[in-house]
């Protein structure tokens, strides 16, 4: 899926709060789970920051990407990989 | 094009676009139809028809479908739309044209969907809605090098407002024109996976999109609050406990109103016509039974008044997102949180909305349960009986019988999950995916499709007295008045009915009044009450209007304990059974969902039963 670098990759699941991050790419178990994540949005380049939280396991999250806000399951937001951005 | 040429047939249009970008709302704004809107994604899951006349007289059909992300079709209601666009519709012939609808302020997000769109091999224009909004938040859109760089049309839209449609239906007169010659451009199809279709469409927004870095919004401002992970969750029940206390606390004055008139009502008519069969039939069979479920009109209000304004305002995904943790327990789809909360008001719209869960596993275990959430027919049965036994007064500063109810509506979505925990390890067995769904902007609900929204709802329920409730009490008036010389209700035709039964319900402590009133509560729960209206009526034993009080003097606390138990459960409402087997397309569904509520309403109502009278109650 493009994806190469020799160090681990971050996935979004690993992103504090309020961390601006962009996508560089998915690591998703399945090509239909990918494909789920691009259609609504996700995409190489985006800008991607967590919002919020859920109480248990920081299960679900909700993040901004672009004008939207996503609400996610970590099983689809592990699949997304990022890297930090300068504010 | 001239101006004033009449089409040979009327054009067909269909609405094609993510979910709540606005599609319905532009669709009834247009050829003033009612359908449903609300700002949560996945409010429309059927394709609607309608016709609309342009500034010319010309007529085009309009179809409205529900959002899709992508092409692909992965729920149900996607295909139904992505089916639509192909003319693969059974009994539909494909559209002529697609509107392409996209919520401005999510154009970057969104824009390789109107990429996808140009490969249906149709005319396509792409319909920015919601400018206003976007252009508030800080963003500005170049439509002139937007068009440029999709290569098709781009008008800019206000679905909402007349001024804000007008753009469009300027250049639907043209382009309908075009369209019924063949001569409107069909664009070129777009090579590439969705990979390259994004990067194509992040370029494009890069041309022509240009939006203020990450402006602190007012949802984000809100929702700073409303998802926190402790406070969000507190917010959530508060408003769930508001809701059912204002229910309670506010309806007394309108409800005591009805009553009165009811009441006056049969004095009237008794007044008029001589005692005797005709009198009865009017006043103990239709007023009383009738009346009987009318007078929860206002209980009913309030409740879509509080439902009607978490939809319109945003909230209902955000309560999505917070309960997400304990579906995701019982092994439930994210997803599955909206049919389950539609299902409050009915069932049936919630059985259909589960077609936005992907996984037919999910969408399964999601109709199975839908009919335990307390549908508003269940609301007169609750008030009724609550009424009767449960005394007015307040626990600290809530009304102890708005907490009863509270704790019943709590009892039937504890089950529902406890099912849907035991159903996905056994019939619905496997890993359940997913939430990922928008969530909205909030938004200020407009003030007339909130009033409009409301009224549609109080006549759904007034319509069900006069197409159900009035018909069922008739024919409860006719059996539990004939054979003319019984002297008890066991000599009617009711009780002979009711005697067979009775030996299933009487050791769970139902009498035989209560039995009788099961059957046809079949047709709707709500018939329950009426039913006992008209047969406590006919026997002398009610005073005009007051139910509750006959009820609390012929039945024990215990007896009224276990058919508030029943109803819980409440394995009635053909309609229910009908819409499940519609959308499971097999008997085998709906039989399951009546034998596992009748088991468990057996079940329940014996337990609550033989539990109160342990404790003297019987």
């Amino acid at each position: 899926m493009g994806w190469r670098m020799s160090s681990m990759p971050t996935r979004l699941t690993d992103i504090a709060k309020s961390s601006a991050t962009r996508i560089l790419g998915f690591s998703a178990d399945t090509p239909e789970q990918e494909t789920r994540l691009r259609d609504i949005g996700f995409a190489e380049g985006d800008r991607v920051e967590p919002l919020h939280f859920g109480l248990f396991g920081r299960n679900p999250m909700s993040v901004r990407l672009n004008g939207a806000i996503i609400a996610l399951r970590r099983q689809d937001a592990q699949a997304i990989l990022v890297e930090p951005v300068k504010r | 094009m001239s101006d004033t040429q009449t089409l040979t047939r009327p054009v067909r249009l269909a609405l094609l676009g993510a979910p709540n970008c606005g599609k319905t709302s532009l669709f009834n704004a247009l050829t003033g139809g009612r359908a449903k809107v609300a700002n949560y994604p996945g409010v429309t899951v059927e394709y609607r028809k309608g016709e609309f006349e342009l500034p010319d007289g010309n007529k085009v059909e309009l179809l409205d479908l529900p959002g899709v992300y992508g092409d692909t079709g992965k729920s149900m209601d996607e295909r139904i739309a992505i089916d639509a666009v192909n003319g693969r519709l059974s009994g539909e012939r494909a559209p002529d044209a697609l509107l392409f609808m996209l919520d401005a302020a999510h154009i970057e997000t969104h824009l390789h969907n109107v990429l996808q769109a140009k490969n249906y091999g149709l005319p396509v224009i792409l319909v920015l809605n919601m400018m206003d909004m976007a252009a508030r938040d800080g963003m500005s859109i170049d439509i002139p090098a937007l068009e440029q760089e999709l290569g098709i049309p781009v008008i800019n839209c206000v679905a909402v407002r007349a001024s804000g449609r007008a753009p469009l239906l300027d250049y639907l007169t043209d382009w309908t024109g075009d369209i019924d010659h063949g001569s409107a451009a069909i664009p070129k199809p777009e090579p590439g996976d969705i990979k390259a279709l994004q990067q194509r469409a992040r370029s494009a927004t890069r041309m022509a999109v240009s939006r203020l870095e990450q402006v602190e919004t007012l949802t984000h401002r809100i929702d700073k609050f409303v998802l926190h992970p402790v406070l969000g969750i507190v917010i959530l029940l508060g408003i769930l406990f508001v809701m059912f206390q204002a229910v309670y606390t506010w309806s007394g004055p309108a409800m005591d109103a009805i009553e009165g008139s009811i009441g006056w009502l049969q004095g009237i008519v008794s007044a008029i016509i001589p005692e005797g069969l005709m009198q009865s039939l009017i006043v103990d069979g239709m007023i009383a039974g009738v009346g009987a479920v009318l007078v929860f009109l206002p209980q009913i209000i309030i409740l879509f008044a509080f439902i009607l304004l978490l939809e319109a305002s945003g909230y209902m995904a955000r309560a999505a997102f917070l309960v997400d943790t304990i579906m995701a327990k019982a092994g439930l789809n994210g997803r599955a949180f909206i049919p389950l909360l539609s299902s409050f008001a009915c069932a049936i719209p919630g059985v259909m909305a589960a077609r936005t869960i992907e996984q037919e596993r999910d969408r399964l275990t999601t109709i199975m349960i839908a009919p335990l959430m307390t549908c508003a027919a269940r609301w007169p049965v609750y008030f009724l009986i609550i009424g009767a036994f449960i005394p007015e007064g307040r626990v600290g500063m809530f009304s102890q019988q708005g907490l009863v109810a509270f704790g019943l509506i709590i009892v039937g979505i504890v089950f529902a999950f406890i099912m849907a925990a035991i159903f996905k390890r056994t019939l619905a067995r496997g890993e359940s995916s997913g939430l990922l769904i928008e969530l909205p902007s909030y938004k200020t609900p407009v003030f007339k499709d909130y009033l409009r929204g409301l009224y549609d709802r109080a006549m759904i329920f007034v319509n069900r007295a006069g197409r159900i409730i009035l018909p069922a009490s008739v024919a409860i008036w006719f059996l539990t008045t004939f054979p003319r010389n019984a002297l008890s209700i066991n000599e009617t035709f009711a009780g002979m009915i009711g005697n067979v039964i009775l030996p299933i319900f009487q050791p769970i402590g139902f009498n035989l009044e209560m039995t009788i009133s099961l059957i046809p509560a079949m047709a709707a729960r709500e018939v329950a009450v009426s039913s006992l209206a008209t047969i406590y009526a006919v026997s002398g034993d009610a005073v005009e209007g007051q139910m509750s009080a006959v009820i609390a003097s012929q039945w024990s606390m215990a007896t009224g304990l276990a058919f508030l138990a029943w109803f819980v459960f409440a394995p009635q409402c053909l309609s229910t059974f009908a819409i499940i087997r519609k959308e499971t397309n097999s008997w085998k569904w709906p039989i399951f969902a009546f034998s596992y509520l009748f088991v468990l309403a057996y079940l329940g109502s014996a337990v609550t039963y033989h539990t109160a009278v342990a404790f003297g109650l019987g």
